[in-house]
């Protein structure tokens, strides 16, 4: 078969960006296999969406109690279903928290190969290939498939979401759930909403945002203020949170927030897809970092390789009061 | 409670990467290596629970590199036991082989969870703890930030974008792919490492792995440069001028 799957990710009812930026670019892999685009939509009570997915030839449909929400367990096991059923040629999956769950379960489970932290798909010549963002971005991986179903898991905002946003109903299509839901090793309990954290950093206008390069917490202060002097706020990459020297509501990037500030200045962040992710549209940013080869110098739109120690007094001074 | 933490070595990012010869793999002949920073905070939840409910912290990794230096490092934070997965393994080891070496070791240990990192930096065919649980035949939740273990099963919350969470009740034995430890993950002075160097035995047992699973690798290549930012340079103070000057062009300062 020379059909293009993807999955169809939701959150909270809420179809996400990933969804619409894989419908996108599962649309136009379609248009050159010569196969459908078909939207795996696993849930209960999840029929209303599809309303949003006019870009797909059709819409396979599970309905479960246990896949309410979602459940790496129960959701591998009904993609799994889906996945035999139509036999696809390409499996598009985000390379989020859920993705990284069914992606590479679904690899094992069914022997197909498996490509990750993907920036780019294209079919040439009958073959698939994949470019994934490896090594923090500082090193890219160009690979070929060969053989049907494969995998590709991709990165979230690598491809634009306005092209899988099309009004209008597609077909239709309601699977019967798999009998292996009923009995699940892994049970959802709850959500947990975050805490409301004291500042709202996706409304800031400026945003100084740290990351490894800052060494220590007790360098925080330091830039805290700097954040104040630029009438900002203080935000960070993904370490400064795991080490705890953040609160979550600080953090920018996958699994933290998207933020569009007038001003991103970029302190020791090194700028891994993670993190790219959630603050490329910012009006301008500014990256300071000691590795001249630092990925995030590709995406700043002015960049300092130094020693940000060096730079920050001498900057405060100069903003004064 | 019996944890197993999977260690990996990945290349230090702070080191300058460089492509080799057959431009598929990187040069790896000085490649300085690190403990994946996920697996740091995989092995701190470990040994957070065992503190909590009693039990044994065994650190398994693959022949290769600095391996030793890196189960040294396990036990001088508080590892019990110390295991060395040897073979025949595929060069550069992808995700899948390493699931499949770390089953094989597994399998014949007593186990009631395995904690992974969430994922790793040369991950290009998916994370090594989903892969292994499947090869085990266990359950698996990935981006996980806190654990609980209690009546033969694991309390987890896994995390989303934007910060929410879900709770689940794991039934145990169990994989987890840890994003963050519940505290930044101790630290082990190097004095430490020597005396868990000369105190602890490291276990050898082998195991056999495929790489099947991995899309085929064309070549590597590193991000183009050129289109990215325009730099800013000179002494500090120069520098901090011209900053200021561009945030009063744009309006940001007065």
């Amino acid at each position: 078969m020379s059909d293009v799957l993807v999955f169809a990710e939701h959150l909270q009812g809420n179809l996400t960006d990933s969804t619409f930026e894989l419908l996108g670019k599962g649309r136009e892999l379609a248009q050159t296999t010569g196969g459908h685009l078909i939207a795996a939509l696993l849930g209960k009570g999840v029929e209303p969406l599809t309303e949003q997915m006019g870009v797909a030839h059709k819409v396979v449909m599970v309905e479960h109690q246990q896949l309410a929400a979602f459940n790496p367990e129960a959701y591998a096991i009904a993609l799994k279903a889906v996945v035999q059923s139509l036999n696809p040629s390409i499996i598009l999956i985000p390379y989020t928290s859920m993705g990284m769950d069914l992606a590479s379960a679904l690899s094992a489970d069914l022997g197909i190969p498996l490509a990750a932290y993907v920036s780019e798909v294209k079919i040439e010549d009958g073959t698939l290939m994949t470019v994934s963002q490896m090594y923090g971005g500082k090193v890219n991986v160009e690979s070929e498939f060969s053989g049907n179903p494969k995998i590709v898991s991709v990165l979230a905002g690598a491809f634009p979401a306005e092209a899988g946003k099309v009004e209008g109903t597609p077909v239709i299509e309601t699977m019967e759930a798999p009998n292996a839901l009923a009995n699940l090793r892994v049970t959802f309990k709850q959500w947990i909403e975050p805490e409301g954290g004291d500042v709202d950093i996706t409304q800031q206008d400026v945003l100084v945002s740290i990351g490894r390069g800052i060494q220590s917490q007790e360098n925080i202060p330091m830039v805290e203020e700097l954040a104040r002097k630029l009438g900002g706020a203080l935000s960070a990459s993904r370490p400064i949170i795991d080490n705890k020297w953040l609160p979550k509501s600080r953090q920018v990037g996958k699994s933290g927030l998207k933020v569009k500030p007038r001003l991103y200045l970029a302190l020791g962040i090194s700028g891994a897809p993670e993190h790219i992710e959630g603050m490329k549209d910012a009006e301008l940013i500014i990256a300071v970092n000691s590795d001249p080869n630092a990925p995030i110098f590709e995406y700043a739109h002015y960049g300092v390789v130094g020693d940000l120690f060096d730079l920050l007094p001498i900057l405060k001074e100069k903003l004064g009061g | 409670m019996h944890i197993i933490v999977p260690l990996r070595q990945v290349p230090d990012l702070v080191e300058d990467l460089e492509i080799d010869a057959s431009g598929k793999d990187l040069d790896r002949e000085w490649l300085k290596y690190k403990m994946n920073e996920f697996d740091d905070h995989a092995l701190e939840e470990a040994l957070l629970l065992k503190e909590e409910v009693g039990g044994a912290v065994t650190a398994v990794a693959l022949d290769g590199g600095e391996v030793d230096k890196l189960l040294f490092t396990a036990a001088a934070k508080g590892a019990d036991r110390l295991v060395k997965v040897r073979g025949d393994f595929p060069t550069p080891l992808n995700s899948h082989a390493m699931a499949r070496a770390l089953a094989g070791a597994i399998q014949g240990l007593d186990y009631d969870l395995i904690l992974t990192g969430v994922q790793a930096v040369d991950e290009l065919d998916g994370q090594v703890g989903v892969l292994l649980a499947h090869y085990l035949g266990i359950p698996h939740v990935s981006v996980v930030t806190d654990v609980q273990v209690h009546d033969g099963k694991a309390v987890v919350h896994k995390e989303y974008a934007g910060g929410v969470m879900g709770e689940f009740d794991v039934i145990l034995p169990a994989v987890l792919g840890i994003q963050a430890a519940r505290q930044t993950p101790r630290y082990a002075p190097v004095s430490r490492v020597r005396m868990a160097m000369r105190k602890s035995t490291i276990e050898e047992v082998s195991a056999e792995a495929s790489a099947e699973g991995a899309p085929d690798i064309r070549k590597l290549f590193k991000p183009e440069k050129g289109a990215g930012a325009q730099m800013l340079e000179g002494s500090p103070e120069a520098v901090a001028e011209k900053i200021i000057h561009i945030l009063k062009e744009k309006g940001i300062v007065q």
